[in-house]
């Protein structure tokens, strides 16, 4: 390998006195510097500029402060060893406050993908179906829920047991956080699933139906679990997303067992004047979202080098 | 079961069959019959609706005039349950078209499942069955990703005769093969048909044609233009499109118009001691 490069270079900067080269080799001695000079020195610079940047910051921060507002060590205490009360029917727990609210996130965020996953599947065979009406209400729901902010829909949802007393949504406050994420992340679902049921060449769906599948059969076997095969790293970016969303959940009203972590983290930031708690729960998100992150990459690269094989 | 009773008369009859696509008029009047244990084989330049014929056969496309029976029952009255007949008829495309989420053995045995309410077990040995049939009985585990393009259309093919058809239709099965896979494919065919299977193959392989067809229909711009036994159809066609058609495949350089050129078969120099 290094060989036959090191005759080319020889042959680029050294051309014999006949060689087409000669000319351009004398526009750049006249600049002084060849292109590879020239990079590497553009380069360095680069180098020179981000060591000073960070020294800067380093140096200039008042590293003291930031550590009493963002990581003060009692507060640290505090907000890793609160307990919360759980009633669970008629057995009464006490469970660790941060562990908790992590389970809280996770648990309004993975059920809030479920209903929004089957509805968004339901609300994308309706945009692909031959009948109109389908179409059109498909249609009307995405573009409402995907323009709505998703705030919006989480205070109305904990409002409605409110205007229409007796209505009670099952499992609150889960119920109604999961219908009222699931309803507006089934609306950009549902458009990543057409995507994907659309990338499904015809051919298999001709090659089911000539088996004698009826149609609903060979969208069920064939061409939903191709679909979501290619979207699979779509749809976990939307549960990264609703990982984070699930913050929103503090404007409703809950109590205590029902803290997610950015309810937790802002109300032992009120108890004690101080960011730690937040950045704490901050925290918390990176360490869910992180690894899905890593996860859709390394899907993509797979899926990128199986596309490439063939 | 309407019309005539099952199982005599032909396999498959085609009347007066139309077929447009909006303006265009890609089928323009087919009459076909083929008798059970026959093999057909359908020649034509590109675009002369061989493949439409095909899908009308087992109605991936709804023709738009006349009518198609298949064993005695007729596929184009409305109330016929298309479905319960497409599970007896085979189709194997160019493009394979295998589920490509499911290995080999599980291509052959979803619609034996699914749709014949096959047990799982006895799907599995069938499936195995066929998969040896087809010379594959190393590979039933292998996904349609993980095989060549031959493989994968013997196991279509196989995917196909798991679900015990009446007929198989071809569409051009060996065109999308690199050349020296193409003869793998072949020979499965070529077995399909002493084993006395009712076949209707589209092909641009005329030596296949010559040798296993019981008979040849040429096709040009919507029409049969000649038919009958394949060593007259492809050895002395009385039509001149057939005989301009013939010449350009069975010929494609036009060797014999430029002259000059040596034989092909020459061995290459390197082969040479
Ligand atoms: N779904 C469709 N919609 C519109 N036009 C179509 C459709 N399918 C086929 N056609 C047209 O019908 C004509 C015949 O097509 P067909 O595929 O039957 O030809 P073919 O004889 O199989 O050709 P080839 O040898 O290239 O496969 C072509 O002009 C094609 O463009
Ligand atoms: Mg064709």
């Amino acid at each position: 390998m290094t060989q036959p490069d090191h005759s080319a270079a020889a042959a680029l900067t050294t051309p014999s006195p006949s060689s087409p080269l000669t000319g351009l080799d004398a526009v750049a001695a006249r600049k002084g510097m060849s292109p590879r000079q020239k990079t590497l020195v553009v380069r360095i610079v680069q180098y020179v500029v981000f060591v000073g940047v960070v020294l800067a910051v380093v140096f200039t921060a008042n590293w003291h402060q930031l550590g009493q507002v963002f990581a003060r060590s009692d507060v640290l205490r505090i907000t890793f060893t609160s307990t919360t009360d759980v009633t669970l029917g008629t057995s009464k727990h006490v469970i660790n406050g941060l562990l908790l609210a992590l389970c809280n996130t996770i648990v309004y965020s993975v059920g809030a993908f479920i209903i929004g996953l089957l509805l968004g599947t339901v609300l994308a065979l309706m945009k692909l179906s031959s009948v109109g009406p389908y179409r059109w209400v498909a249609t009307i729901y995405v573009e409402l829920f995907r323009g709505l902010p998703a705030l919006v829909v989480l205070l109305i949802f904990g409002m409605l047991p409110v205007a229409f007393p007796g209505l009670q949504f099952p499992l609150d406050p889960y119920g109604t956080v999961w219908l009222a994420l699931g309803m507006v992340y089934a609306a950009y679902m549902s458009e990543t699933i057409r995507a994907g049921i659309q990338a499904v060449p015809k051919g298999q769906i001709e090659a089911a139906r000539t088996l004698g599948m009826p149609a609903g059969m060979a969208t069920r076997r064939i061409v939903l679990p191709q679909a979501f095969r290619i979207i699979t790293p779509p749809l976990t970016n939307d549960l990264v997303s609703l990982v984070k969303d699930s913050s929103l959940v503090y404007i409703l009203g809950l109590t205590a067992q029902g803290f997610e972590l950015t309810k937790f983290g802002r109300n032992l930031q009120n108890a004690n004047a101080n960011l730690t708690p937040i950045a704490l729960a901050g925290l918390c998100y990176l360490v869910i979202t992180v690894p899905l992150g890593f996860l859709v990459r390394h899907m993509e690269n797979k899926s990128a080098t199986r596309a490439g094989a063939r | 079961m309407s019309e005539t009773t099952a199982g005599a008369g032909p396999m498959i009859r085609v009347d007066g069959l139309h077929k447009s696509f909006g303006e265009l008029e890609v089928l323009k009047g087919i009459d076909l019959a083929v008798d059970p244990g026959e093999v057909l084989c359908i020649i034509g330049p590109s675009g002369s609706g061989k493949s439409t014929l095909l899908r009308c056969i087992n109605l991936l496309e709804q023709p738009t005039e006349g009518d198609v029976w298949v064993h005695g029952i007729k596929l184009t009255d409305q109330d016929v349950d298309i479905d319960r007949v497409r599970a007896h008829m085979g189709m194997v495309f160019q493009s394979f078209n295998l589920f490509p989420h499911l290995n080999a053995t599980q291509n052959c045995m979803l619609g034996q499942t699914a749709v014949l309410g096959r047990s799982k077990a006895e799907a599995k040995r069938i499936a195995e069955h066929n998969l040896v049939k087809v010379g594959l009985f190393d590979r039933m585990d292998y996904f349609p990703a993980q095989l060549s393009g031959g493989q994968q259309q013997r196991v279509a093919i196989a995917r196909a005769l798991s679900m015990d058809p009446l007929l198989m239709l071809f569409d051009e099965p060996t065109s999308a093969l690199d050349p020296e896979l193409v003869g793998d494919v072949l020979s499965v065919m070529r077995q399909l048909a002493d084993d006395g299977m009712t076949m209707v193959v589209v092909t641009h392989e005329m030596a296949f044609a010559r040798d296993v067809a019981d008979r040849v229909i040429f096709m040009d711009e919507g029409v049969i233009v000649e038919q009958g036994p394949a060593a007259q159809v492809i050895g002395a066609p009385t039509q001149e499109r057939t005989q301009v058609f013939l010449q350009r495949v069975l010929d494609p350089t036009h060797v014999r118009e430029i002259g000059e050129l040596e034989p092909i078969d020459v061995a290459p120099a390197w082969t040479h001691a």
